[in-house]
């Protein structure tokens, strides 16, 4: 099956999603992140990479810090930044979400950037481009549904390797809400690409995909024995409208049982690191002790999410 | 007006009647001999079948007619004499008025034969028995809730009482409503790593297993239609061979496509029931080949606009009555089913369903026949179908099996 995200020259041309794409790309990646983390710490924080190239920022789900981020690393690019809240325009007056990216079209965007309610609209994008011959504008999935998030993935396995360096002998446990999570499927593809050899999901039943041993992950329902010796622990948000009803019974029932408590760190490694992809509910997955402890890299995972999406950017755009 | 058609190899599933170089006679729109003239037969009328297989008309257990002339024009390119038409139109078919009328039209346009199911209840709501009997005196075949489920158990009872009161039959799609209400494709491998909320096979398990025990109940006579996965099969051929009457059909995409199919996520693979695990295609696929179930087009032809969206809000569903055929014979040659067996799953299968006389080439019976060369390929693109409806998943691909001449009634109605 041809794979939308890379050009006739096996190059990224969209980022859609982790899975199908090749370690080295994900490496590449990596790399250009490290390269760029320096120009953050500059007084002058840009590089002129994409100067004369227009982002537009489509959010057709709202999402402030993801929105600023990419528009931070887009601007770090020095390209300009058009921020499109589709919720309260388009959309509301029944124009089709490919009417929308026409117009935009004729607006001479460059790249595209979309965060999207539903699974697989990017790549429902990248592929109308295609077909009306649009190469040259590309498209970096920003959260489609429960379906992906590349540039959290990316970025949650900048996190790692910065303090990890090496994928090949971790173990990684994913907490939470994976159903509904497309960090966690995002985290699953980079984590088995990039040579991971145990990758664990923790969760209740009502909360786990069916079949997900089937992208390579130990499932454990029991978070005492799935915490045990592992590296990294990538804890998930459980959206409010969770937490009652027919997936779970409450905050407080789910905190006793998946919730990460400084003596349930206690049985991963003692040099384990603790990830969140934000924003956190305090109480629910994670206990505070544990979110500003020595152990969480939560904060330095947003720093990296700029230099990650600055990377991708540039990649795509460069292609 | 009599029309002989000449040359052909003419296949009868139901009789087993297959011969080579014969001619098919018909007279007063009625089959009168086969091999043999019936004395004094004059031809009015020839149709030359060389190379061709000369059968029954196809009979089809669903399609959606939304622009009717299209729709039953692309039945008789596609060999279908006779469409069994769901009642989930706009507006359902729920009133003998609306049954008449769409009877009426059907005839006037003079293609297809249109079997309406009628609405077993008001609006297809769920709660409220439509005139079941004035429904069947417009010329409604049975009883259908078409997608919709009847969500109060109760009412699905007092339906399935008061229809087998009348000796009517009741079709029903099984899903459990509340099972399926959030899902858009099969709770499997693909909707776990694409991100798509899942329909369970549970879904269609529960929703049997309650159709099941009513009918028990009952006694009424249930067809379920487009059974989607293997634990389904298996609990309807339990009832089945506990002599319950109960029948099946299944979609002609389902026997060759799988939730793998949906790739990245093309809308076109979209269904309902939605596309299931290689295992489900498999033991639908041998219920197919055991002669269990029939097989139909579920023929939806859905607006470009409707398809161009991503995959979950996208409208399920495929145009169906052009590609019965090809996709048919393709699955006979996958599962090494032979033609005339392959031929009785859209012919005699779907007739007994109904009892309808017709699905036959048996003398006396209507001559609502197709002519179709079984090794002319085509491509599938827009501007081969005659159908509004150009949605397929096989856009782009070559399709064996080409329908030369369609006769409903002993009147030509298609000619390629």
């Amino acid at each position: 099956m041809h794979n939308p995200q890379l050009n006739a020259n096996g190059e990224l041309t969209h980022l859609l999603s982790i899975e199908g794409l090749p370690p080295a790309i994900l490496t590449q990646i990596l790399d250009t992140a490290a390269s760029f983390m320096e120009v953050s710490a500059r007084e002058v924080k840009k590089v002129p990479l994409l100067r004369g190239k227009s982002v537009f920022n489509l959010f057709f789900e709202n999402s402030t810090r993801t929105r600023t981020t990419f528009e931070i690393a887009a601007k770090r690019l020095s390209a300009d930044v058009i921020n499109l809240d589709i919720n309260k325009s388009s959309a509301s007056k029944g124009e089709t979400l490919l009417d929308t990216i026409d117009n935009l079209c004729a607006m001479h965007a460059n790249l595209f950037v979309v965060r999207h309610a539903s699974s697989g609209a990017p790549y429902l994008i990248a592929d109308h481009l295609r077909r009306v011959g649009r190469d040259d504008i590309h498209v970096v999935n920003a959260g489609d549904g429960r379906h992906a998030h590349p540039t959290q993935g990316l970025l949650d396995m900048y996190t790692i390797r910065h303090y990890k360096k090496d994928f090949t002998q971790l173990r990684v446990a994913i907490v939470g809400d994976i159903l509904h999570s497309r960090v966690a499927r995002s985290d699953i593809h980079a984590l088995t690409s990039l040579g991971v050899p145990e990758v664990r999901a923790i969760g209740p039943e009502t909360l786990l995909p069916k079949h997900l041993d089937r992208l390579g992950v130990h499932v454990f329902h029991d978070m005492a024995a799935g915490l045990r010796d592992v590296d990294v622990i990538i804890m998930l948000r459980l959206q409010n409208e969770r937490m009652t009803g027919a997936l779970l019974p409450s905050a407080s029932e789910y905190f006793r049982h998946y919730g990460l408590t400084p003596q349930k760190l206690a049985l991963a490694s003692p040099d384990a690191i603790v990830m969140h992809p934000g924003p956190m509910n305090r109480g629910v997955e994670i206990h505070s002790a544990v979110a500003d402890g020595p152990q969480a890299v939560i904060l330095p995972q947003v720093t990296f999410g700029i230099a990650v999406r600055m990377a991708v950017m540039s990649i795509v755009a460069g292609n | 007006m009599n029309l002989e058609i000449t040359n052909g190899r003419v296949i009868c599933p139901q009789t087993g009647v297959d011969r080579n170089n014969a001619s098919l006679y018909v007279a007063d729109g009625r089959i009168a001999g086969i091999g043999e003239a019936p004395p004094g037969f004059v031809a009015a009328q020839t149709v030359d079948a060389t190379g061709c297989i000369v059968c029954p008309g196809f009979i089809d257990l669903g399609a959606r007619l939304n622009s009717i002339e299209a729709e039953l024009a692309a039945a008789v390119a596609g060999g279908v004499t006779s469409v069994v038409v769901p009642p989930d139109a706009d507006p359902p078919l729920d009133e003998p008025e609306l049954a008449d009328r769409l009877v009426h039209r059907a005839r006037e346009i003079g293609k297809a034969r249109v079997l309406p199911l009628g609405a077993l209840t008001l609006g297809l709501g769920g709660e409220r028995l439509a005139e079941l009997a004035g429904l069947k005196k417009a010329g409604c075949v049975a009883f259908s809730q078409a997608q919709r489920t009847v969500v109060d158990t109760e009412a699905l009872w007092r339906a399935m009482e008061y229809a087998a009161t009348f000796g009517f039959a009741v079709w029903l799609q099984p899903q459990d409503h509340w099972l399926a209400r959030n899902g858009i494709a099969h709770d499997g491998e693909v909707a776990a790593r694409l991100g798509l909320a899942g329909i369970p096979v549970a879904a269609e398990t529960v929703a049997i297993a309650t159709i099941l025990q009513l009918a028990r109940e009952t006694g009424c006579r249930v067809h379920l239609t487009r059974l989607s996965s293997a634990a389904g099969v298996t609990l309807v051929k339990r009832a089945i061979h506990d002599g319950l009457p109960v029948s099946f059909d299944i979609g002609i995409h389902h026997l060759l496509l799988t939730e793998n199919d949906i790739g990245y996520f093309n809308p076109h693979a979209r269904f309902a029931p939605p596309l299931r695990a290689q295992g489900d295609r498999e033991a639908l696929s041998a219920a197919a080949v055991a002669g269990l179930a029939a097989i139909c087009s579920d023929h939806t032809p859905v607006a470009a606009d409707d398809k161009l969206l991503p995959f979950g809000e996208a409208k399920p569903g495929a145009t169906g009555l052009e590609v019965l055929l090809p996709l048919t014979l393709k699955w006979a040659a996958a599962a090494g089913v032979g033609l005339p067996d392959a031929l009785a799953r859209i012919t005699s299968a779907p007739a007994a369903v109904l009892g309808l006389e017709a699905g036959r080439l048996t003398p006396g019976a209507p001559a609502d026949l197709c002519i179709f060369d079984p090794a002319a390929t085509w491509v599938l693109t827009p501007e081969a179908l005659a159908s509004r409806g150009k949605n397929s998943p096989w856009l782009g691909y070559p399709m064996t099996g080409q329908v030369r001449a369609t006769v409903v009634g002993g009147q030509v109605v298609y000619r390629a």
